[in-house]
């Protein structure tokens, strides 16, 4: 007898792909999305979404190895370059345009958000928060550049190489006349109801485009 | 797996030249088995110099199939799940009509005065092979090379009937480079003495321009780093140089051996036509773009290229994905690290077969 279809809810998101947000991105996407995730690795999230939700899938991702995996299970991936890829797309071409845990290793931060949100109608933008405090903390007491279970790298070999608070990605949307619909900041499994820039790991932002803004 | 090869006449084909060729007939083979909606055909479209035997051992010569490392039962098209066909192209000389074939109104041999032929000739021909099968909707088409060019034509040509297009190390239109390789191996043919304005049928044919034809096409299809891997400096059956002429490297010795065996299998009238229809090949001629050609074409895509293809490169795989993108159409693209050159789509296939086989297997799945 086959097992009955696994409940679609958040748990599930999470013990299926195991990241905190993944399951609030898969939480926050309704079902037959037009979905675009830039650094979407080996797909599982894409894959996820197309599976559970019905959503219209696709993916950038720059990693040769990776986005081979993503096509070999099912995903429509292109190995390219990020701002390369949304260059292509027309305006407005997604429902949303997901940015999870890449954003702090892209070179041009500012202009794969713009670009996100001109081909999507809202963005979805998942970080490590730079300003929790055991990042504060180990640099205050090592006098190194901070190594903590978040950003576990030596300085020399990174990814990350723009590092962001979740109060800077707040006052960068301010800036740029972005409206935060959503917000969400996680530790480990839990939400953070407090202080979320000195309590989250991770900042979950569903951003959209204030009517009128410029660019 | 043992592959039956079949050949169709039809009464006729109106070509892009406007002309119409009467009669001709289409050399094909196919694996697996037709499902009863008629929903699994994937048609696998040959390069330059393919034939219909893409897969098993054919019955005549015991030799396996152009793509028998991707073509069988639990390879990437696998046979036990699909129904994969494969044509010899218009122009050929491997059963499907073309220069050598008789001309019925002269009892000669067309030689030059067969058509000029195209791409989409070749796919036009191939459409009337799927109605002859009854196959309204293929799964999938697709190829390498002039193959890809074939997939993409297929996409654009016919939209509604291709669910999934997959054109692998190829372009939307031949640059000057391809072009002018393709010029040299033209020259080298008709510049030999047995040519003779393409009348060579029943006397000797231009086997020393086409074998050198082929070289130069051997070359292309290979990489530096592949012919230093292969052959490197190394000497033929010899410690030190001859002195003369004779073959002295490995590389010579492989290219010789590759341009004779040619030239038992291949037309050199051939050689001129498919090359020639390879050369006109543009997705955006008559278009204003290649975004104008592809769209509100609902096909799924995936594009493949690889590395060290300087044939065919990458950004020409790029350009087709680019133009598909600004549609938001369905489609993936990967480069594949290979050191074969354009040849790697024949010969490095392990990581080509992953690609391939969740891609259908999605497709499959999703087809509506």
């Amino acid at each position: 007898m086959a097992a009955p279809p696994p409940p679609r809810t958040e748990p599930f998101v999470l013990d299926v792909l195991g990241r905190s947000d993944y399951a609030i991105i898969g939480e926050l996407i309704p079902p037959d999305s037009r979905v675009l995730d830039l650094g979407c690795g080996e797909g599982d999230l894409l894959a996820w979404l197309a599976a559970n939700k019905g959503v219209q899938a696709r993916g950038v991702e720059i990693s040769g190895p990776k986005a081979r995996k993503a096509i070999a299970s099912g995903v429509s991936v292109f190995q390219g370059d990020l701002l390369d890829a949304l260059a292509g797309y027309s305006d407005g071409a997604f429902n949303y345009v997901i940015l999870s845990q890449t954003l702090q290793e892209t070179r041009e931060p500012l202009l794969v958000l713009r670009e996100m949100l001109r081909c999507g109608s809202q963005g979805i933008v998942a970080f490590p928060n730079f300003g929790h405090w055991r990042v504060r903390l180990a640099h205050l007491f090592t006098g190194r550049a901070p190594r903590t279970k978040l950003f576990p790298y030596e300085w020399y070999d990174s990814p990350n190489i723009h590092f962001l608070t979740v109060t800077d990605f707040q006052m960068l949307a301010a800036q740029e006349g972005w409206t935060i619909e959503r917000q969400i900041f996680i530790a480990g499994r839990r939400r953070v109801p407090l202080l979320p820039n000195l309590l989250a790991e991770t900042a979950v932002f569903l951003i959209k485009r204030s009517e009128g803004c410029k660019g | 797996m043992i592959a039956e090869a079949h050949t169709v006449p039809f009464d006729s084909i109106t070509l892009d030249s406007g002309v119409e060729l009467a009669p001709v007939q289409v050399a094909w083979e196919s694996y697996g088995s037709l499902d009863a909606t008629a929903s699994n055909a994937i048609l696998i479209l040959h390069a330059f110099s393919g034939d219909a035997h893409a897969a098993g051992v054919s019955p005549e010569t015991g030799l396996p199939g152009w793509w028998d490392n991707m073509i069988g039962p639990g390879k990437a098209f696998d046979t036990n799940k699909y129904f994969v066909i494969c044509s010899n192209v218009l122009g050929g000389c491997r059963g499907t009509t073309g220069p050598s074939s008789i001309n019925p109104a002269t009892g000669c041999p067309w030689a030059m005065s067969f058509p000029v032929i195209t791409i989409g000739d070749m796919v036009r021909l191939q459409k009337k092979l799927m109605d002859h099968l009854g196959i309204a909707r293929l799964l999938a088409v697709t190829g390498g090379s002039m193959g890809g060019m074939q997939a993409l034509e297929w996409a654009v040509a016919w939209p509604d009937s291709v669910v999934a297009a997959i054109p692998i190390a190829t372009t939307a239109r031949h640059s000057a480079q391809q072009i002018a390789f393709d010029e040299v191996g033209r020259q080298a043919i008709m510049a030999d003495p047995d040519w003779c304005g393409g009348n060579y049928y029943g006397k000797t044919p231009p086997a020393r321009g086409l074998a050198v034809a082929r070289m130069i096409g051997h070359i292309t299809y290979m990489s530096d780093d592949s012919m230093r891997e292969k052959f490197a400096r190394r000497l033929r059956g010899k410690d030190q140089f001859g002195f003369d002429f004779e073959v002295d490297f490995e590389v010579e010795s492989y290219l010789r051996y590759r341009g004779r065996q040619f030239v038992d299998r291949f037309d050199a009238n051939s050689y001129l036509y498919i090359t020639k229809a390879m050369d006109y090949f543009d997705l955006t001629a008559s278009r204003s773009s290649l975004s104008a050609a592809l769209e509100g074409v609902k096909v799924r895509f995936l594009v493949l290229s690889f590395t060290s293809d300087w044939l065919y490169p990458s950004y020409q795989a790029q350009e087709i994905v680019r133009a598909l993108r600004g549609h938001n159409a369905d489609v993936a693209y990967c480069e594949l690290p290979s050191n074969y050159g354009h040849d790697a789509f024949l010969v490095d296939v392990a990581e080509q077969a992953d690609l391939v086989r969740g891609f259908l297997d999605s497709t499959w799945k999703g087809r509506s």
